[in-house]
């Protein structure tokens, strides 16, 4: 194994882990809706939610990272440019990340200055994070851009992902920077806010999904380069053809201009269309492979990908988009179901993928195999759905009650919010909860056993 | 070059990302020049000097902010710079103690507690004044917010998050000049349906 896999695994480990924070934060933010007494004065429902976001973009980040980290040296036949520099960030990386959580716990808030921002937090959804560990990220992901481009030029040789995900490194590192700034217009604010949250989580961010689902399903299918990316390019068309200017559907009630109503509306309801491509061939590519693979685990959380990205991201995004809707159910626990799914669908599915696919290759397993993972599958997946039911549910029931019929007021808000149906789904959100995290400690114990108990059966390959 | 050959369609993603990067970019120099305080939607920092409220028009079709006569806030007139120095103040408040990781802004934030887009018009506040024993919306909204934990509104409470008196003026102040943007109508009938507890 090359120093890169070796980093790459240490990535992934770190994901996982950040993983089992985020899904504990979760469920005690879910607690909060049904005790609203729950460590009051003690830990509000502010810090869990800071918790269970900003660890959700920093496994997914280290889960991607961890994907890159390990196909790079298969890609490019070397070690990265930058290795030495990589793994020293790795541990800056993780105990920073540590820090900040500790901050975020036992600090929680500070006066307002500029001196809570830089040392404490930001307090703007998903960079929450104080500027010193913000600029350790942008640092981290500087060296990450400059293995890939790096690598690939000590190699002299460039493959059509490696220059997607290349290309894909400037905008991936610029839009970060719109973590830093304080601006006192709310709406220049939220403006900017979009770019970074649309353009990098659901832009940047799904082209090097993108990149990385390609190069697994060439390893797990044995698919053609030449098939997988001219799918690759077609789907960086389409999601950036769509997803660009689709970024006008959260400029709908931000103060901008009514034209982004009819440009937003029309190009995010068009979003699902790459999505979609991604379904259609996922099953063609399990047709003509009749479902074999060596690698079941992470050829089940490939099409989970497919299917999840399209129905998450593309099906509940496109229920919520058209204006007309959105009026009404933005900024209710329908925007939080379609969340949940799509992050779930288009990110975290895929990064379990390539979970399976390092362990088979490290643990050198000639299949993998066992019920642990069929288990945890299944409550991830089934949690996951019912989580995001119930809060479609409640969604629904908030954006009818508080919204149409209710007025948006304070009052509106608390008559929504105490709704019969609306606490229906909440407990049930609750309830689903607990078995998505069931199926955590099932996944966690599942890929650090996998392979090394006799009971699994898995065939160890011949030593190099 | 033909379609089964993948620099047929890395021709055509590189064209079509280049034509939707420009037409943003454009209209992203349009919206700015519209979001700017002052600008056509988003109202100077000054107009928490006046008086704002929030009404249907029947020539847009949605509800919009009308701005009326001197209405100063804490009873101060302040000058465009002092405005948005305290409009800045009330932004680090916001950030230094997360209030998006509880409340929503323009329905952006954490959907646990009440969204503030208009916050300052919300006719609750009539009753609050006697809860707080204050004379004026402005008082009994920094009453508020530096002792929610006195004032539980319902199960769910705020925590005090220690605001001090300026800080709260300031929070006030973003408020209420945030409630002067014209946000298309959002939050939809805002204030128009009474709901019965």
């Amino acid at each position: 194994m090359s120093r890169s896999q070796g980093l790459a695994v240490k990535y992934l480990a770190a994901a996982v882990l950040f993983f089992g924070v985020m899904t504990a934060s979760g469920l005690m933010s879910a607690v909060y809706y049904i005790d609203p007494n729950f460590l009051f004065g003690l830990l509000h429902f502010s810090t869990a939610k800071m918790l269970h976001i900003d660890t959700m973009i920093i496994w997914l980040l280290m889960g991607f990272m961890g994907a890159v980290y390990w196909f790079l040296p298969e890609e490019f036949g070397c070690e990265p440019a930058g290795i030495w520099a990589a793994e020293l960030l790795f541990w800056v990386f993780v105990a920073a990340v540590l820090v900040v959580a500790a901050i975020f716990v036992f600090v929680q808030w500070g006066p307002g200055t500029e001196t809570t921002l830089w040392l404490f937090q930001q307090g703007r959804k998903y960079v929450e994070a104080p500027r010193w560990a913000a600029v350790g990220v942008a640092l981290v992901m500087l060296v990450f851009a400059w293995n890939v481009v790096g690598t690939a030029v000590r190699a002299k040789r460039i493959t059509g992902i490696m220059a997607v995900m290349s290309v894909n490194m400037v905008p991936l590192v610029l839009l970060y920077l719109i973590a830093f700034p304080k601006i006192d217009n709310m709406a220049v604010d939220l403006y900017w806010w979009w770019w970074l949250v649309h353009l990098w989580v659901e832009a940047t961010w799904e082209i090097l999904i993108g990149c990385i689902m390609a190069l697994a399903v060439m390893k797990l299918l044995d698919t053609s380069r030449k098939i997988v990316e001219g799918w690759l390019y077609i789907e960086v068309g389409l999601v950036l053809g769509t997803g660009i200017l689709g970024l006008g559907h959260h400029y709908f009630w931000i103060g901008t201009p009514d034209y982004w109503l009819g440009i937003g509306g029309l190009f995010s309801a068009l979003e699902p269309l790459p999505l979609l491509g991604m379904v259609v061939h996922a099953i063609y590519d399990a047709g003509v492979h009749r479902m074999k693979t060596t690698n079941r685990p992470a050829f089940y959380w490939t099409l989970a990908e497919a299917f999840g990205n399209f129905l998450g991201g593309g099906v509940f995004g496109f229920m919520i988009t058209l204006p007309q809707l959105n009026l009404f159910a933005h900024g209710t626990q329908w925007t939080v179901s379609h969340g949940h799914f799509a992050f779930w669908g288009a990110y975290a599915c895929g990064v379990l993928a390539v979970c399976y696919i390092a362990l088979q290759e490290r643990r050198r397993l000639a299949a993998v195999e066992g019920p642990g993972w069929i288990w945890a599958f299944i409550l991830l997946n089934g949690g996951l759905i019912g989580m995001v039911g119930s809060l479609l549910v409640a969604g629904m029931a908030q954006a009818f009650f508080e919204r149409a019929i209710g007025g948006s007021t304070l009052d509106a808000f608390i008559a929504g919010q105490e709704n019969a149906w609306f606490q229906l789904g909440i407990y049930t959100r609750f309830g689903f909860g607990l078995m998505f995290s069931a199926g955590y400690v099932v996944l966690a114990w599942n890929l650090l056993t996998l392979g090394r108990r006799r009971v699994v059966v898995a065939q160890p390959l011949p030593a190099e | 070059m033909h379609y089964d050959d993948p620099k047929f369609w890395r021709a055509g993603a590189v064209s079509t990302t280049v034509v939707m990067a420009i037409v943003l970019v454009m209209l992203t120099i349009d919206s700015l020049a519209a979001i700017t305080a002052g600008g056509t939607h988003v109202p100077a920092y000054s107009v928490i000097n006046r008086h704002i409220d929030y009404v249907y028009s029947d020539k847009f079709g949605r509800d919009m902010p009308v701005l009326g006569g001197e209405e100063p806030l804490f009873g101060r007139t302040r000058s465009e710079t002092e405005a948005a120095a305290l409009i800045g103040r009330g932004k680090l408040v916001i950030q230094s103690r997360a209030c998006m990781d509880c409340h929503t802004f323009m329905g952006n934030g954490a959907y646990f507690a009440p969204d503030l887009t208009k916050a300052w018009l919300d006719p609750a506040w009539d009753a609050w004044l006697a809860i707080t024993g204050a004379d004026t919306k402005d008082e009994a909204m920094a009453r508020f917010l530096m002792s929610p934990d006195q004032f539980a509104t319902w199960e769910r409470k705020m925590p005090n998050l220690a605001i001090t008196r300026d800080e709260a003026e300031a929070t006030v102040a973003y408020l209420k000049w945030m409630s002067a943007i014209d946000t298309n109508g959002f939050p939809i009938h805002f204030g128009r349906i009474k709901v019965e507890q």
